[in-house]
């Protein structure tokens, strides 16, 4: 794999691994633009827990009690944030990442704001394998029954009140778990690059991810990675046909396209490329294909 | 088993200083089908959100089978043995059909192991099974796959009610099951209410069809502007000259479509 290929994995892996963690909440209509705080937490707990000048912890160890430090403060804020609802919510939430942004920077045994050095390194390998357990446990946990509980939130939580599903804790466990999954991301973006920098999580990230997850679709647990993948990989490709086209000015002004695209997106797909009916029409194209397929091999 | 579903005494509901409900009482005989009718606006709807706990009862209380749910929250009401439909359909969109079902079931599963199954994964499971055949009892096999948000209407109308029964409730909550469906529509409902009485649930209905109230139900209850105006047969109903006169009109009683204001 060359260099520049492998880079580009890791930060698809890096953005798979946020746009899930923002999924869980949006697939019950929770709009989380704090993913740059939880990304934060992980990052420096886990690089603490692993430093030799923090507690010294195995990599793999650290990484996992980042990840449920992330999520008992995820659980701690979900309570006050989860009263506040849709503007609100995403302000709150906004709120609680640039809080730890300045607490990051304010902290000298965290590097304050020079960052923070990793020691042990996470290779691209190990980077791959947490996205790929990511995004199956994310499959998993939207098949559940708690999952088709936070979907049924997400279309009408009153009714699914009525149905006995306990709204506020499916919400605070949504909330939580993809707290965990960010904070999770954070500490492979640690391990991976060897360093942290409270600056590089701020809000332009949070925005991408959220991005990534309405654009891609809340209604099926394709949605984050189609988008993630998408919005990663699209403008690596627009960058090179310009690039290639010997343009500077359109390589340097993609992101007003990219804009552009978004806008036309939200116009004319404002449920996200992803929808329950398209998946549905893929099942079914498929299943018809290999049934054909069957019948052909008899 | 005898007696009564459901006790309701002494309702009272207001909206901002609007009196909705004055002072209603009825009991529900464990076995009827009774019907709760009356104008646009006497408070049918509100007495439904009452007894499910969408709003607080102002005063007044709700017995279900013998426990007091009046101040439990909406949500464990439904264990409690009643589950409703609504006046304006309530499914959920962006779910298939069998999805919609399984919804109803939730209160039936929701020990830790219960919530962590991967219902969606696991293709052949007893919830999945259970959801798919109650939709085929109700003569809705065609449908189970598919996303209810481009379903007919009558057919929602009736997934709405296999989504409602399938909490196994002792009391069925519907509100104008029938209104908006054509005639076929509406015999298959009534078929389907049939057999859901069949196996011993109780039904409390509200709707303007009077056909449909006098084939179904063996009891009525009357409302007017909040108040209990009226309660019996659904034959005592028509001849009562107070229902007539502030409902069903006094020419050609019970002709169904002659309801004043017929949704
Ligand atoms: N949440 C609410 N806030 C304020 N007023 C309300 C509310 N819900 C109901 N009302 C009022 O209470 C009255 C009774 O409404 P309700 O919906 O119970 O009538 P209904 O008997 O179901 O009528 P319909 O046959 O039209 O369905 C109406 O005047 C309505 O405007
Ligand atoms: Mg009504």
């Amino acid at each position: 794999m060359s260099g520049y290929v492998e880079a580009q994995l890791i930060i698809l892996c890096l953005s798979v691994i946020y746009a899930y963690a923002i999924f869980l909440p949006a697939a019950s209509g929770q709009l989380n633009l704090g993913a740059a705080g939880f990304i934060t937490l992980g990052a420096y707990a886990s690089g603490w827990l692993n430093n030799a000048d923090g507690l010294g912890l195995p990599m793999g160890v650290g990484m996992v009690l980042a990840m449920l430090f992330v999520g008992a403060i995820g659980f701690a804020i979900s309570l006050p944030i989860l009263r506040t609802r849709g503007v609100y919510m995403v302000l709150a939430t906004f709120a609680f990442a640039e809080v730890v942004s300045g607490i990051a920077i304010n902290m000298e045994f965290l590097g304050g704001a020079a960052g923070m050095p990793v020691d042990a390194h996470a290779p691209v390998e190990i980077v791959v394998a947490v996205a790929v357990a990511v995004v199956l446990f994310c499959f998993y946990f939207m098949s559940t029954r708690l999952g088709l509980a936070l979907r049924s939130i997400h279309d009408d939580e009153n009714v699914a009140l009525l149905f006995g599903v306990d709204v506020r804790t499916a919400r605070v466990v949504a909330f939580t778990v993809g707290g965990m999954l960010a904070g999770l991301g954070g500490a492979v973006y640690g391990h991976h690059y060897n360093y942290v920098e409270a600056q590089t999580f701020n809000v332009l990230l949070s925005i991408y991810i959220l991005l990534y997850v309405l654009l891609g679709g809340t209604q099926t647990a394709w949605g984050p990675l189609v988008g993630a993948v998408f919005f990663t990989v699209i403008p690596e490709i627009f960058r090179h046909v310009a690039i290639e086209m010997g343009s500077d000015w359109l390589a340097d002004s993609r992101f007003i396209f990219f804009g552009m695209f978004i806008v036309l997106m939200m116009v004319v797909r404002p449920e996200g490329v992803v929808t329950r009916t398209m998946q549905d029409r893929c099942a079914g194209f498929l299943s018809g294909r290999r049934g054909r397929a069957r019948r052909a091999a008899e | 088993m005898a007696g009564n579903v459901l006790a309701v005494t002494g309702l009272h509901k207001s909206f901002g200083g609007l009196k909705v409900i004055d002072e209603v009482s009825f009991d529900v005989a464990r076995g009827s089908r009774t019907a709760l009718i009356g104008p646009n606006g006497a408070g049918k709807t509100t007495i439904f959100n009452l007894l499910t706990g969408v709003y607080p009862v102002d005063a007044g209380s709700v017995v279900l089978a013998g426990s007091d749910i009046t101040d439990i929250p909406s949500k464990d009401r439904v264990v409690h043995g009643m589950s409703r439909s609504f006046q304006n359909i309530r499914l959920m969109p962006h779910l298939s059909t069998v999805e919609n079902v399984m919804l109803g079931q939730h209160a039936r599963a929701h020990s830790l192991g219960q919530l962590l199954f991967p219902l969606g994964l696991v293709a052949r499971n007893r919830w999945r099974a259970e959801a798919e055949a109650a939709l085929a009892e109700a003569g809705l096999d065609s449908y189970p796959g598919e996303v209810v948000a481009n379903l007919p209407y009558g057919v929602q109308k009736r997934i709405e009610v296999v989504r409602a029964m399938i909490s196994r409730p002792q009391l069925l909550l519907l509100d104008e099951p029938a209104a908006g469906l054509n005639d076929v529509e509406t015999r298959q409902l009534q078929a389907l209410l049939e057999q859901v009485s069949a196996i011993g649930v109780t039904i409390l209905v509200v709707e303007h069809d009077m056909h449909f109230v006098r084939n179904l139900c063996d009891h009525v209850v009357v409302l007017n502007f909040g108040r209990k105006i009226f309660e019996g047969s659904p034959e005592e109903v028509h001849r009562s000259p107070v229902v007539l006169e502030a409902y069903l009109g006094t020419d050609e009683p019970g002709s169904g479509e002659g309801a004043a204001g017929a949704a």
